[in-house]
């Protein structure tokens, strides 16, 4: 616990005697290309929540746009996915990783105008990733849709996107590391690999039959358990203490979180009844089992901030994404044990859990991060409540994956009964479906009101640069 | 003394074991997998997809038909999908050999499509399905599917009525003097829904047919060891009694191409 307290301390104020930076400096050198990444973050996230309102949309009126390819449900829905992940939660975790490696290593961050460059590569990319999925080009693997053209683009900004950030930390002049760079070095390197090799593997020479299943399972679970996982939970460990002005409860149960996350949070999450050798599908659950441990222990290194009230909501943001990050993941490791994966395999419960990990964990941790990142990179302060963003967010995550959870159930409970004729099973479900998309109503207005508060923040920053020009030229 | 490096290995190598547990372990027993020939019949299996069909596996990719129908049948013993008719064995790695990408789904949306082939052998019947699924659903009873019209083409009747033109339920005809025809990909789409069977009894996993559905299945999904050998004596017993659903066999995905195909829209 002391060596904690010493490390934060020391990283936010001992700077090496050499050459002192100030904490504006940092913050000031990270300024446009933490911005891009922002804006385009949230500018994503509004496309898919919009998406997430139209989608469904087909199930309830199923001849809505019946003859226009573009809109039909099966291209919507993974464009929907993919533009969240890429677009936004990709760029945000970009902006958070720059400027946290900054902030904790003070160091400026090296040579910024090629970050610009590759937001505009990262965001064309997506842009025609979305695009080819929609004309049909999709690669048929969930997660990896984009198609080939668009994930090459995608593969080229990222690498010049972590030689920079490696270069930035490597440059760093607090040389003991903090919990929160462990991860997001690692988040750093584990993305690139996962990435490169699932395209690889499945679509520009993909491996044969049933492997193929392993592979995407494989990426998935990488993608989402890991990787946004790591980036996530690092960003808490260092906001709770920030915010909280109390150190983190134990380095070392957040060093042995990062293990087991690393260890366990890969092995695929596979259905026991998947076309596999049953080792496969064993091997999997087994490794969902252990990753209780992990989680036990960042749920012990957090307990002492749940008691903690609020001051701003940018606490509320990070708190609300650290307890959808446990019950999201006991969602999943519990759905994994078999008498409950009988009932919830492949029903609403799977997408109601992931999007609580997408949702109501990683973007909300972001958007946390985001509101103390941006007016201190910017210098000015917000104008705009956030509290309107926090109410109209939370209320949407709980009101969309309680409905799609409770509806996966019965969804499950019935589909095990052969006596009820399928069509009434999907009928049964459909309650559940009107309400959920009431939650997605309020994602698009929680996308909208942060879109909102991000562009009234860039437009004080340029009046207060307009002002500082006209004082100068005055005096 | 540096430990940089050693701490960023032994990160990677951790992270690693899931990629050579999942990825590298499956391919070294699966990458290499072959058709097999059938005990009785010799006919090997699976056997790849026609022309049409296989053109048809990307139309269904295209448009995204996984995220709500799956292409797996869950053993009888988990889950009700035997009971529901949508196969009489579970499937297995055999099945999807020739698949890419394979498409196996994740969602239960839609009734699983492992099997349609058999459930659903006429041409003329995907055809309205696709073009509104609610032209097929019987009297009181709506579907929950888009409409896929967008892969036919309304247009003005000619000298006669095209071969191909869809017979519509008078409530869902096209205005008088036009009629819908489906277009090159509605045709193959459909050739590879029609193209969509697992029943073939393998080695590892017999059929069973409707009457014989309390028999044990050798579903070797259990964790417990013994499960296999134990399951090795009631497959012959459930070969013995399955030799109706063997000769289903003789329908080789080649022998399923759609009459209707043969004749591309003009």
């Amino acid at each position: 616990m002391s060596s904690s307290t010493q490390e934060l301390s020391s990283a936010e104020t001992g700077c090496p005697p050499e050459e002192i930076l100030s904490t504006q400096e940092i913050d000031a050198s990270c300024r446009y290309p933490v911005l891009l990444f922002f804006i385009s973050a949230a500018v994503w996230f509004l496309f898919s929540a919009v998406l997430g309102l139209l989608a469904p949309i087909k199930f309830h009126s199923p001849n809505f746009f019946t003859h226009c390819p573009w809109l039909t449900y099966g291209r919507i829905h993974p464009v929907q996915l993919d533009s969240f992940v890429y677009g936004f939660a990709a760029q945000a975790a970009f902006g958070v990783t720059l400027w946290l490696f900054c902030r904790l290593g003070r160091t400026c961050l090296f040579a910024p105008k090629v970050l610009l460059l590759v937001a505009k590569i990262w965001n064309l990319g997506v842009l025609i990733g979305c695009a080819g999925i929609l004309a049909g080009d999709s690669t048929g693997i969930a997660w990896l849709e984009f198609p080939r053209y668009a994930s090459s683009i995608l593969f080229a900004a990222y690498l010049l996107f972590g030689i920079w950030a490696v270069l930035t930390f490597h440059a760093r002049r607090q040389r003991q590391l903090f919990p929160t760079q462990w991860y997001l070095l690692a988040a750093l390197f584990w993305f690139a690999w996962i990435f490169s090799a699932a395209n690889m593997l499945l679509v520009f020479a993909p491996v044969r039959g049933v492997v193929q299943i392993c592979v995407s399972a494989w990426y998935a679970s990488n993608l989402l358990h890991v990787w946004l996982a790591t980036i996530g939970l690092g960003t808490i460990f260092y906001f709770i203490p920030k915010l909280t002005n109390r150190p983190l409860h134990s380095y070392y149960l957040a060093l042995f979180s990062f293990w087991g996350i690393a260890l366990f949070g890969g092995w695929g999450f596979i259905n026991v009844n998947a076309p596999l050798p049953s080792w496969i599908p064993a091997l999997s659950a087994v490794a969902a089992m252990m990753m209780i441990l992990p989680l036990i222990c960042v749920a012990l290194n957090l307990r002492g901030i749940f008691g903690v009230k609020s001051a701003t909501p940018i606490l509320s943001f990070i708190k609300f994404g650290a307890i959808s990050f446990l019950v999201s993941e006991s969602m999943a490791i519990l759905s994994s044990l078999r008498p409950l994966n009988k009932i919830l395999f492949f029903t609403y419960f799977t997408t109601a859990q992931t999007d609580l990990l997408l949702q109501g964990f990683f973007a909300s941790v972001m958007f946390g991060a985001i509101y103390y990142i941006l007016p201190r990179v910017l210098g000015v302060e917000w104008q705009k409540s956030i509290r309107s963003h926090f109410l109209t967010f939370t209320i949407g995550v709980l009101v969309y994956v309680l409905a799609l959870a409770v509806g996966g159930i019965v969804q499950g409970i019935n589909l095990n009964n052969p006596q009820i004729p399928f069509a009434d099973v999907i009928k049964g479900t459909l309650p559940f479906l009107h309400i959920s998309l009431l939650g997605s109503l309020l994602l698009v207005m929680s996308g909208i009101l942060f879109l909102r508060n991000l562009l009234s923040l860039c437009i004080s920053y340029s009046r207060a640069c307009w002002e500082n020009k006209k004082s100068e030229a005055r005096s | 003394m540096n430990f940089g490096p050693l701490i960023f290995l032994g990160i990677f190598f951790t992270m690693s074991l899931s990629w050579l547990g999942l990825v590298l372990g499956p391919q070294l027993q699966l990458g290499k997998q072959t058709p097999e020939p059938n005990e009785k019949t010799g006919q090997l299996y699976p056997q790849a997809r026609s022309g049409m069909a296989a053109q048809g596996a990307q139309i269904y990719r295209a448009n995204g038909c996984f995220y709500c129908h799956r292409q797996q049948v869950a053993p009888e013993k988990f889950a009700s999908d035997i009971a529901r008719g949508w196969g009489s064995r579970r499937t297995v790695a055999a099945d999807y050999l020739f698949d890419s990408p394979v498409m196996v789904g994740s969602q239960r949306i839609g009734p699983d499509l492992a099997n349609v082939g058999l459930r659903r052998p006429d041409a003329q019947w995907h055809f309205l399905h696709l073009y509104n699924p609610q032209t097929t659903m019987p009297a009181g009873k709506k579907s929950d599917m888009p409409s896929y019209a967008f892969l036919f083409e309304e247009r003005k009747i000619g000298r006669a009525r095209s071969r191909d033109a869809l017979k519509l339920p008078a409530n869902f005809a096209p205005k008088p003097g036009y009629e819908i025809v489906p277009t090159p990909a509605a045709q193959q789409l459909v050739a590879y829904l029609k193209s969509l069977h697992s029943e073939t009894p393998l080695p590892e996993v017999p059929s069973l047919t409707p009457s014989t559905n309390k028999v044990e299945t050798t579903n070797a999904v259990a964790a417990t060891t013994n499960a296999v050998a134990s399951g090795a004596g009631i497959q012959s017993a459930t070969a013995a009694t399955n030799a109706p659903a063997a000769t289903n066999n003789a329908t080789g995905t080649n022998a399923s191409q759609p009459a209707a195909t043969n004749s591309p829209a003009k």
